[in-house]
């Protein structure tokens, strides 16, 4: 391999080329490339051990602190999920337990997971590590601008810590915050505990905002000679059209944060009317609830596929290399992802079909949201149809990508019954949309983090992260988690409602108390098999097996990096040129079952690749 | 091949849950089992999808594992094929979105003949008033809120006098008589949720909302509240009892008028001062 890749130096820019720019005039070079229009970026080497590891320019660093960051919040979660699953299973062990502690539980688990955890992992983790390297830059085009991005974040999660500490607790109004009762006595942490959260919210967006521009300037002026926009792997295509959501989408979402907080402090009344509490006619009026909803979908909806389209285009890229397989219909893949995108800006309201918004919205909202599931679909068929007649390895990564499927498309039907408007009155604010969202947008997208986890992990460490006890994790993790969510439906179709401390004894509910056992033993399982993970990665650290350069046999520019790992700069003296997409695999004729994006046309003439 | 023989049987495992589950559906009690109805063929069309997808997904773990001296098919696209599965899929959801819309445009038209309930909703129950021999509600207010008009009531709206209010957290109904359900709050959100009737919808501070159903069968029911409002959101409970035609006008005689309670109240403040000025 690595001969390969010291062959396709000579086709590379000389630096003269560069600066003179002669564009123009065309080559009949099969090989030719564009020069590139400007010089090289100038990186800043830190000198000392806080400026390369904790104030760090370098996008793979910070890639891995975003990714630390979100894994701590991730691991907060899920004790807190733990916790609710003990009152929800076995409330006789939860005497400790009141209903307002277990309303926080479920505000901040809910807020963690989604926005901290989820968003942080994708964007801030694998966007900054992999951006980069995939596109052919040497790092981020706003080193310091990325390096505040994630120090912003992590004030914000100490903020979100905080609360936990502060008087009256961590706000206990849902992760939605729905206004009036967000600030109102009668929600827990309505005083100290909603502030910090909005602060926080705040500052998160704040921090994402410095990161996205970072990574969509990147994607967008810093690709390397031949790296076009449709040779770029999928995983760069997803998270560059996840960033654009997120620049669109946050903004809503701060400015719900900056209302809600000026209702709190000053008494405005954005989201306020009158009230009466406890007698008492309160100092608001005039204000609209609803607004605040369409607001927060606004954010909201988009921020679904923030988190999805990442996990869509790294399954893709996985799948292919495991494969060996070209993506099939790559084309289709990037329109589905962009199409996704766009139109995920139109369908905010199916979160509100029984809101009490005018209900004639009803009729535009679930043509919208139907809509969006035909490119959804369609990537679907290309998932599985990459795998048909492929040459499929079956290992740990593989396995991840295979659950993928399955969550995926599980959570994906029942999205069709909740988008569809007459069928969302019964099932919705019941168990039946938490088993719906928790598979779609918890379970497939957390399947794909591990998939790549175990992916990059070689590149990342310079290490095999440990086969055996991978497959472990993987089938506690799917069976346990397909066995907690798939069942929770069923709650919902008899009509258990969501956020209940307890249940009493209604007729209907008593049936359930089984289930709930059940699934809350499954939930402590599959919560604890994450460990072995962690517990794979000291391993490996310590004594595991040394990774090959591309162990995978991959095309992508990340695995063609001067240094394993990669050092600051990413290429070593050259940037690599690209020559084609990412998927050529398999090509008839070719001596392995790969080629490299960077492998010129000349090397492989006698070959049937398509041109790409 | 142990992957592909636990996906086989986690999708036969779903498949055989879905059929036996005894957690399903409580026996419906209103006009809406179109709902229901939509569910089922959803289920139908997407469980098929679901179980067609994995199916294919398995063949190919089982069929094309990997094989040192094999090679996978270099095609990057087949129009052909994406052409046939947009046009299919987009097919099959207009075919679960066409149903779904018209129950929903019989869900946001209120029959005429519709007897009108209002529901007021407050952290954490709730109350009734219905209209009285006028057929209509008295407008009301927030601030007019009081021990002797616990609505708000516009004291000076001549339909409000014969309003009929219900002091009780359970509400009679008449089987098979529509009923639009008004929802108001005085606090924060709330929702008004019978699971056996199906319907729901949110009761938002500052504006009325609305629902319809018809009850069609005798009993009674809980009422759930499903939107999250604070602490004690799992204990707002209340109940419906739907009864025939004449026990429910029984029922509905022995109900106390706006007017009535205003007297009520007016005496007992009479009776206090006169306690008072002894």
């Amino acid at each position: 391999m690595s001969d390969e890749y010291n062959n396709n130096k000579s086709y590379q820019a000389q630096s003269s080329e560069v600066m003179d720019g002669s564009t123009g005039s065309v080559n009949p070079d099969i090989d030719y490339v564009r020069p590139a229009e400007v010089g090289e970026q100038d990186l800043y080497h830190g000198h000392s051990f806080i400026e390369k590891w904790v104030f760090c320019q370098d996008a793979k660093v910070i890639g891995v602190q975003y990714f630390l960051t979100a894994v701590f919040t991730g691991i907060v979660g899920l004790i807190l999920s733990w916790l609710m699953r003990l009152q929800l299973g076995f409330p006789e062990l939860a005497g400790f337990m009141t209903a307002e502690h277990y309303y926080q539980f479920v505000t901040m688990h809910g807020m963690i997971m989604v926005v901290y955890f989820l968003t942080a992992l994708f964007l801030g983790g694998f966007g900054n590590y992999l951006i980069p390297l995939m596109v052919g830059a040497r790092d981020m085009v706003f080193p310091y601008v990325n390096m505040l991005s994630f120090w912003m974040f992590f004030v914000a999660v100490a903020v979100l810590m905080a609360s936990f500490f502060v008087p009256g607790g961590p706000t206990g109004a849902g992760w939605t915050l729905y206004p009036p009762q967000t600030i109102l006595e009668g929600t827990p942490g309505s005083g100290m505990g909603i502030l910090l959260m909005l602060i926080s919210l705040s500052l998160f967006v704040i921090g994402f905002t410095m990161g996205g521009l970072n990574y969509m300037i990147t994607i967008l002026q810093a690709r390397t000679r031949g790296m076009t926009l449709m040779r770029m792997p999928l995983t760069v295509w997803g998270i560059f059209t996840a960033t654009v959501l997120a620049m669109l989408a946050f903004p809503a979402l701060l400015v719900s944060a900056i209302m809600m907080t000026l209702d709190k402090v000053l008494q405005t009344s954005f989201f306020m009317p009158t009230i009466l509490k406890a007698g008492e006619v309160l100092e608001y009026g005039g204000g609209s609830p609803i607004l605040f909803q369409h607001l927060f979908w606004f954010f909201g909806h988009p921020e679904v596929y923030i988190v999805a389209l990442p996990a869509f285009g790294i399954v893709s890229d996985l799948i292919s290399v495991h494969a060996r397989k070209n993506i099939f219909g790559y084309r289709m893949m990037v329109w589905a992802i962009v199409g996704i995108g766009g139109l995920s800006f139109f369908v905010w309201a199916h979160h509100m079909y029984v809101s009490g918004m005018n209900p004639w919205f009803g009729f535009f909202f679930a043509t919208t949201t139907l809509i969006i599931a035909v490119p959804t679909a369609m990537k679907v068929y290309n998932w599985i149809l990459t795998l048909w007649r492929g040459n499929i390895r079956i290992n740990t990564v593989m396995l991840w990508c295979l659950g993928f499927i399955v969550t995926f498309v599980n959570g994906g039907i029942t999205g069709i019954f909740l988008g569809n408007v007459s069928v969302d009155v019964p099932l919705s604010d019941t168990y039946f949309v938490i088993a719906h969202f928790h598979m779609v947008m918890g379970i497939a997208p957390l399947m794909v983090i591990m998939g790549a986890v175990y992916h990059w992990f070689p590149l990342v460490a310079g290490k095999m992260l440990h086969e055996g006890l991978g497959k472990w994790h993987f089938w506690i993790t799917f069976l346990g988690a397909y066995s907690i969510y798939f069942p929770m439906h069923y709650l919902g179709f008899i009509g258990v409602p969501r956020r209940y401390f307890e249940m009493y004894d209604s007729p209907y509910m008593t049936s359930a108390v089984g289930m709930n056992e059940f699934i809350s033993i499954a939930a402590f399982i599959v919560g604890a098999a994450q460990f072995i993970l962690v517990f794979n990665i000291i391993k490996t650290l310590k004594t595991g097996k040394k990774a090959e350069q591309n162990p995978w046999k991959a095309n992508s520019l990340e695995w063609y990096t001067s240094t394993v790992p990669p050092e600051h700069g990413n290429f070593g003296e050259r940037l690599p040129v690209v020559h084609r997409w990412p998927y050529d695999f398999s090509v008839p004729g070719a001596k392995d079952d790969f080629i490299p994006q960077t492998t010129a046309p000349s090397e492989v003439i006698h070959t049937e690749v398509e041109k790409t | 091949m142990h992957a592909g023989i636990i996906f086989l049987l986690v999708i036969i495992g779903s498949v055989l849950f879905h059929i036996f589950t005894p957690w399903y559906w409580t026996d419906i009690a209103s006009n809406w089992g179109g709902m229901d109805d939509t569910i089922t063929l959803t289920f139908w069309v997407g469980g098929g999808v679901f179980v067609a997808v994995c199916l294919f997904m398995i063949y190919c773990v089982f069929r094309y594992s990997h094989k040192e001296d094999r090679r996978a098919e270099y095609k990057p696209e087949d129009k052909k094929l994406e052409k046939i599965l947009t046009w299919a899929t987009t097919l099959g959801v207009a075919a679960l979105l066409a149903p779904g819309l018209i129950i929903w445009n019989q869900y946001v038209n209120v029959p005429k003949n519709a007897i009108e309930v209002d529901v007021m909703a407050w952290q954490w129950g709730w109350q009734y008033r219905l209209p009285g021999a006028d057929g209509k509600l008295g407008t009301t207010q927030v601030r007019n809120i009081a021990d002797n008009n616990p609505f708000g009531i516009n004291p000076d709206d001549p339909f409000g006098r014969d309003d009929i209010m219900v002091e009780s957290d359970v509400i009679n109904l008449e089987n098979n008589r529509p009923v639009k359900i008004l929802l108001r709050s005085v606090d924060v959100l709330h929702n008004w949720y019978v699971p056996q009737f199906r319907a729901k919808m949110d009761a938002v501070p500052g504006t009325v909302t609305f629902y319809w159903f018809e009850p069609n069968k005798v009993g009674e029911y809980e009422v759930l509240c499903a939107e999250y409002c604070g602490v004690g959101h799992y204990a707002m409970r209340g109940g419906v009892e739907v009864q025939d035609k004449g026990d429910y006008e029984v029922w509905l005689s022995e109900q106390e008028t706006f007017e009535q309670l205003s007297a009520r109240y007016e005496k007992l403040n009479m009776d206090v001062n006169k306690l008072a000025k002894k």
